[in-house]
């Protein structure tokens, strides 16, 4: 039902069926950022495959998907130093794209990387193939961009209140949005919205930017979006939602012919 | 219920990590209330969007000044 060469048109990880509104959408396929089929879409594919169109993606046959070469985890193992520059250089870029995602600021991001590559040099004789190379790496940097993030000091941010709905006293809405959805997913497909989503989650405070990134960009869950951010489950979701509102508040502004901020 | 309460609970109902009861409640709410169901597909766009930023550019390479500092940082560790 799906192998290499079949997968469904519209596949998110981890995103629940019921939150991408499958009939009539298309989304982009993609693995997670570490470049393998997160666990959450097999579990989504058997409601997913009867009514999903299929399309074949000849990337997927890449070593995305392929097992760790065994010989290269043995010799990384042993800190062989070719085999740790073919690591850094397979890896390293999309590493940095994880820094960047939850660093504002590029020196950080490439100290980040940095460090985590250091990092997982001196793991690696104990690297025990659990999981794939790629999956560990992910870890390591986001627990880099992590600390790096503790340790700057903090930029004067926006409220997060001034960005989420405002509601009359009977409860409506004080400021119904447009349906700007239909025109996002065709901006969208015509790859004109990255930056201006990038800069709208860059807008978000730091507090809210960084449990938006691990778990809509980086496809964490929320245990493990808690554990790193040493708080519990419930502060996770709250900050969640309300830093998808205000990136939708964003958004919304954007649409309306706005500067997203 | 209020479109307020709807949209504090919207991500549990997009979970589907509400009562039965309350998410027929909510699905009664959305089907009479343009605004929310406005405000529930922009959200959910808006996560599609966040989203598709996390893929955009992990295809390109590193640079190669940072694949030598770090290469320079692992030879001191090794030494």
């Amino acid at each position: 039902m799906f192998g290499r060469t079949c997968v469904p048109l519209a596949i998110h990880h981890r995103i629940p069926p019921a939150l991408l509104g499958w009939t009539g959408t298309t989304v982009r396929v993609r693995v997670n950022h570490v470049g393998e089929m997160d666990r959450a879409v097999f579990r989504c594919l058997p409601v997913m495959c009867s009514d999903m169109p299929f399309v074949s993606d000849p990337s997927l046959e890449s070593s995305q998907l392929a097992a760790d070469d065994p010989e290269l985890v043995a010799r990384l193992r042993a800190r062989d130093a070719q085999a740790f520059a073919r690591l850094v250089n397979e890896h390293g870029g999309r590493l940095l794209s994880v820094a960047r995602r939850l660093l504002a600021h590029e020196e950080d991001a490439r100290d980040a990387v940095q460090d985590a590559f250091v990092s997982a040099f001196r793991a690696l004789p104990t690297f025990e193939g659990q999981s794939r190379l790629s999956t560990w790496l992910h870890r390591i940097v986001v627990n880099a961009a992590l600390m790096k993030l503790r340790q700057r000091r903090r930029r004067p941010e926006c409220s997060i209140e001034d960005l989420l709905p405002k509601f009359l006293p009977d409860g409506h809405q004080a400021d119904p949005p447009d349906n700007w959805s239909a025109e996002a997913e065709t901006r969208l497909l015509r790859g004109e919205l990255q930056v201006v989503v990038r800069r709208a989650i860059e807008e978000l405070p730091e507090a809210y930017r960084t449990v938006l990134v691990l778990r809509d960009l980086e496809g964490f869950d929320t245990e493990q979006t808690a554990r790193w951010l040493e708080v519990g489950e419930g502060v996770v979701k709250t900050r969640l939602h309300r830093a998808r509102q205000a990136l939708r508040t964003l958004l919304d502004h954007y649409f309306r012919g706005g500067d997203p901020k | 219920m209020t479109c307020c309460e709807i949209i504090e609970f919207l991500m549990a109902y997009l979970d589907d990590a509400l009562p039965r009861d309350q998410q027929a409640v909510f699905t009664g709410h959305l089907a009479v209330c343009p605004e929310c169901r406005n405000f529930m597909d922009t959200y959910r766009e808006t996560v599609k969007l966040g989203a598709s930023v996390g893929s955009a550019h992990d295809a390109e390479a590193i640079p190669a000044e940072v694949v030598s500092a770090i290469l320079q940082a692992t030879r001191e560790v090794s030494e």
